[in-house]
């Protein structure tokens, strides 16, 4: 999770005076409820909501203050917690941090008291259009925790986007002070597995079902258990990446791994993408079964070789003697104010390659399933997470945390059933055609939003099904339009099978339909409304946030598109 | 595997750093009041006089060397002994080789088979290496050395059947020619990218480490595949990680047309070594027995100390880089002569073999008419051959045959049964 520059002002401001709420995460202060409106709210605010004043949820609830104070002295304690269990802790309060880092008078109060009435009225416009309020519910004094803990001197240095800072209200000292290491948020755990989870902050998806007995799990506790039990199952499997060892992970995704597991297990590397790729592609080449973590995807344009060249053909150029059965994770695609070299989505170059399966979870379960999955697999596998989902937290029922859960690749999931328009989406796209379907259904259009999991193999019989069932389809993805996976989608719908020079007569459908095991229909018949197709913008990732917020597809993006589809829209011109 | 969690960074505690000055210079200079300084990485005696390390050393690395070019062993070498039936066999394999690479460069000539690229010059690599290792030892190749996969037991129609791909290839047609792979022969798979074998190399390293064989792992490179990033990458982490691989360069001098001298400014590869904490040795590249002696040598370092060992083989690519190359394009003729004759290996050792009362010019007919034969017959045995079946364009693409794959097949085979005429009647289907 990444605070943009803008925001850090407030954020730090407001960190001393108003409870920061996370979804997951208690109230900090003691102090008297907040009136004023907290940092992020929740999406559905934005829509309707002008004058900015917070949700019903965000109530203030305190958490005694004896238990804060007890998880203030395990606040300071040391970090990462040896040999317990990986998923939970609840060392980290943030609370506690927040007051120690204003006393420890960063020298921050002042300039911000200054600006602190101009940036409140800015902040409110900013938050009403906030493009994802989601992404700012993990902003975290989990952050400062971190750095108050063993890692507030310059070896706990990130090499990850989101540990870099960029101030655009830069000359005041925090500049210095918070930067100081450059050591942006490193989240922690935080315990999201207890009933309190649910008296906490926002649930930005309305449409998920909550019961004061729902277990709850972040995306990146999910991703943690599942690397915990696969390598404790099978001790072929071990994990290398930049900083998955010491560093409990760039994203925290491997915390505590290398205590249980050891160095042997869990290899810390020198920064050479393409070195530990190979050793990675080598290893499994003589049996063993590694997780190669990269940083983000776009490091592994300088890897790229050995996942195509040596991992994903060689099963094939060998005919059969050499088997990869490698993961490739990492997170993919826009975070937050990261920039061009940190944003692109590489769902659709990996899934262009013959010899990988490419994954893209977005819930928690999904990422339990699928990540196992992907171990198990004697298949190379391009694993594509997303930052801004790591803590993001999802009810998850008992049977995804037993640890023989796992999901099948190549299946799609029907997130929410409707029968007026098909969406088709990935990751973190997920959760925003799924706030687009809820406003859409007030509208009366049903919307049928699939979450497909799997970019190779695609779930195309999902896909035809549903188009035959609705009649519409919008597709959402996050990367760039041209070639992306939108553009495959729509080709799905077509004739599936597209040998050069080989035209198929019907009686060959009724062979592959006597013979297939399951049906792949052609189902451009079945639309009633042209394709709508929504990415990115075709231009490298901007930093600005505004620009970035154009950049990408927003909610109300979706909303368009549907009622497009639905012939619901005013005209084509005021789509803009 | 030594692990250190940021020892270093702590002042007082750093151990003993290894002094690798050999000047005597610094003796002088280093005295009891000034001690050595606490770096991450170790402590460190400092100098007051400026000084940088020279970027050639004085004297360039010696090579290696045991027989001269006559073949007598040259007085006071030291080498491995080689008995009367390694020997011959060694020699008959570089036969061998060389025939191969003849017979096989002109099939492609002839339009045979569409690509070759032959060893000529580096026969003596190819197979002094394959002598001097086991068999348990796994072979990450380059491209240029297909001896190793001869001394294992890969016969002349094996790999005919590769060069014309056949259904009897094991790699079922897959690859081009040359591009051999036997996991039974513990020789994984060439890949045309260079050097990416060598990051692999200290992978598959890792991976034999927890088998506790007598084994090592060996990782071909020519001199153009070492400024390559992986081979940085390939010796830093086979280092760092202590993963037992024997990293062979074979220095011949061409990376197709680019000489050494615009490859590389240091002492050829063998410096190289150093820079990432590996012993290395430079041999003679064309001296059957001291690579011979090098090896066995490198392998027994690499097996007892688990650590890797570089050793740069000194040669001259005889030949062209492959059948798409005429590389009297760029080197003059007569050099090419002069290594193809005067520095060739085969007669060298062959000198060597023979003064031995092992072998005779008789012998030597022999073998060369019946290589020849073998040869022939096994390309127009592979000629013959069917070639591999439909269904082998869809498998191992992954594990198990994906359903679009699936569908995908099927639909081919309709086609052909629906349009016959219009597809080879060679491909079985």
């Amino acid at each position: 999770m990444v605070v943009p520059a803008r925001l850090w002002p407030i954020f730090l401001q407001r960190q001393e005076e108003f409870p920061v709420h996370k979804h997951n995460s208690p109230i900090k202060k003691d102090s008297t409820p907040t009136k004023k409106e907290p940092l992020l709210h929740d999406m559905d605010d934005d829509d309707n909501n002008t004058s900015g004043h917070h949700h019903s949820l965000k109530a203030s609830k305190t958490i005694p203050e004896d238990s804060k104070g007890k998880e203030a002295e395990k606040a300071k304690g040391e970090a990462p917690s040896k040999g317990s269990s990986i998923a939970i802790s609840e060392e980290h309060m943030k609370p506690q941090v927040v007051k120690e880092e204003s006393s420890k008078g960063k020298g921050k109060n002042s300039p911000k008291e200054s600006t602190k009435a101009k940036e409140d009225t800015k902040m409110k416009e900013e938050e009403e259009d906030a493009f994802t309020e989601k992404d700012y519910e993990d902003v975290d004094d989990d952050y400062d925790d971190e750095r108050m803990i063993g890692h507030d001197n310059d070896d706990a240095f990130a090499r990850s986007p989101s540990f870099r800072v960029f101030f655009k209200d830069s000359g005041k000292d925090y500049h210095n002070d918070i930067g100081k290491n450059d050591s942006y948020k490193v989240p922690s755990d935080v315990d999201a597995m207890s009933p309190k989870s649910l008296e906490q902050g926002i649930r930005v998806i309305a449409s998920r079902a909550f019961s004061s007995t729902a277990k709850e799990m972040t995306v990146r506790d999910a991703l943690n258990s599942a690397l915990d039990e696969e390598m404790s199952a099978d001790p072929k499997v071990f994990l290398m990446g930049e900083e998955v060892g010491e560093y409990q992970g760039a994203y925290k995704i491997t915390k505590g791994l290398l205590d249980k597991y050891g160095p042997e297990r869990v290899v810390d590397t020198p920064i050479t993408e393409a070195g530990f790729a190979g050793i990675g592609v080598g290893a499994a080449y003589y049996g063993l079964r590694p997780v190669i973590e990269f940083m983000t995807f776009n490091f592994s344009m300088q890897a790229i070789d050995h996942i195509i060249n040596s991992a994903a053909k060689s099963n094939y150029m060998s005919a059969g003697q050499i088997s990869v059965p490698i993961v490739f994770r990492g997170p993919n695609g826009a975070a937050a104010g990261v920039g061009a070299q940190h944003s692109q989505c590489y769902a659709a170059w990996f899934g262009a390659c013959p010899g990988l399966k490419v994954l893209v979870p977005y819930s928690a379960e999904d990422a339990r399933g699928l990540l196992k999955a992907a171990i198990r697999d004697p298949d190379p596998v391009v694993f594509l997470e997303n930052e801004l989902l790591y803590g993001e937290s999802f009810p998850v029922s008992a049977e995804v945390l037993d640890s023989s859960f796992c999901l099948p690749i190549g299946k799609a999931k029907i997130e929410r059933e409707g029968k007026d328009v098909t969406i088709t989406t990935f990751s973190k796209m997920v959760g925003y055609a799924l706030q687009a379907a809820e406003i859409l259904a007030k509208e009366g259009i049903s919307a049928e939003v699939i979450n497909l999991r799997s970019i190779r193999p695609l779930d195309r019989s999902t896909i035809n099904a549903s188009v035959r069932k609705t009649n519409r389809l919008v597709t959402v993805e996050e990367g760039f339009p041209q070639h992306g996976v939108g553009a495959e989608i729509w080709f799905s719908l077509s004739l599936s099978l597209s040998l050069p020079g080989c035209v198929l007569s019907f009686y060959t459908y009724v062979h592959l339909w006597l013979f297939s095991a399951s049906v792949v229909e052609e189902s451009f018949g079945y639309l009633d409304a042209p394709v709508e197709r929504i990415s990115g913008a075709d231009v490298p990732m901007p930093y600005a946030a505004n620009l970035e917020r154009l950049a990408v597809p927003q909610v109300d993006d979706i909303v368009r598109a549907v009622k497009r589809a639905c012939y619901r829209s005013s005209s084509l011109a005021a789509t803009a | 595997m030594v692990f250190r969690r940021f020892e270093s960074a702590r002042a007082g505690e750093a151990e003993e750093a290894v002094t690798y000055s050999t000047s005597d210079d610094d003796d002088e200079i280093y005295d009891a009041e000034n001690k050595a300084i606490d770096f991450p990485g170790g402590r460190v005696a400092f100098t007051p006089q400026i000084k940088f390390i020279s970027e050639s050393p004085d004297k360039r690395i010696p090579c290696y060397r045991v027989l001269d070019d006559d073949g007598y062993p040259i007085a006071g070498s030291t080498y491995e002994q080689v008995d009367k039936e390694t020997a011959v066999k060694m020699y008959k394999s570089m036969v061998t080789l060389q025939i191969m690479d003849t017979i096989f460069y002109e099939a492609q000539r002839q339009g045979r088979i569409s690509f070759y690229l032959t060893s000529m010059g580096e026969e003596a690599i190819n197979i002094a290496t394959a002598a001097a290792l086991s068999f348990d030892d796994i072979i990450l190749p380059q491209y240029r050395e297909p001896g190793i996969l001869l001394w294992r037991g890969f016969t002349l129609q094996e790999f005919a059947n590769q060069c014309f791909g056949t259904k009897d290839d094991y790699g079922k047609g897959r690859q081009m020619p040359i591009h051999y792979g036997s996991k039974q022969h513990n020789f994984f798979t060439i890949s045309s990218p260079i050097a990416t074998q060598l990051p692999q190399a200290a992978g598959v390293a890792y991976s034999l480490k927890m088998d506790n064989k007598e084994a090592c792992v060996v990782a071909f490179t020519g001199d153009g595949g070492t400024s390559e990033g992986d081979f940085h990458a390939g010796m830093n982490f086979a280092a760092v990680m202590e993963a037992p691989v024997l990293f062979i360069c074979r220095n011949n001098g061409w990376a197709i047309s680019t000489p050494v001298s615009e490859q590389f400014r240091s002492d050829g590869v063998v410096v190289k070594g150093q820079a990432y904490g590996i012993r290395s040795i430079r041999v003679d590249g064309n001296d059957t027995l001291a690579v011979y002696s090098a090896i066995r040598a490198a392998r027994e370092m690499v097996i007892r100390e688990q650590k890797p060992v570089l050793v740069e083989a000194l040669t001259y690519r005889v030949g062209h880089h492959s059948t798409s190359d005429d590389s009297t394009k760029y080197r003059p003729l007569d050099e090419i002569e002069h290594w193809k004759t005067a520095r060739s290996p085969l007669a060298r050792f062959r000198k060597w073999v023979q003064r031995n009362g092992w072998w005779n010019d008789e012998g030597e007919t022999e073998l060369r008419g019946s290589i020849r034969k073998q040869l022939l017959n096994a390309i127009q045995v592979a000629e013959k051959t069917e070639k591999p079946s439909l269904e082998d364009l869809f498998t191992d693409v992954y594990d198990n045959l994906p359903l679009n794959l699936h569908e995908q097949e099927k639909s081919l085979r309709e086609t052909i049964k629906r349009h016959q005429k219009d597809f080879p009647s060679d491909v079985p289907v």
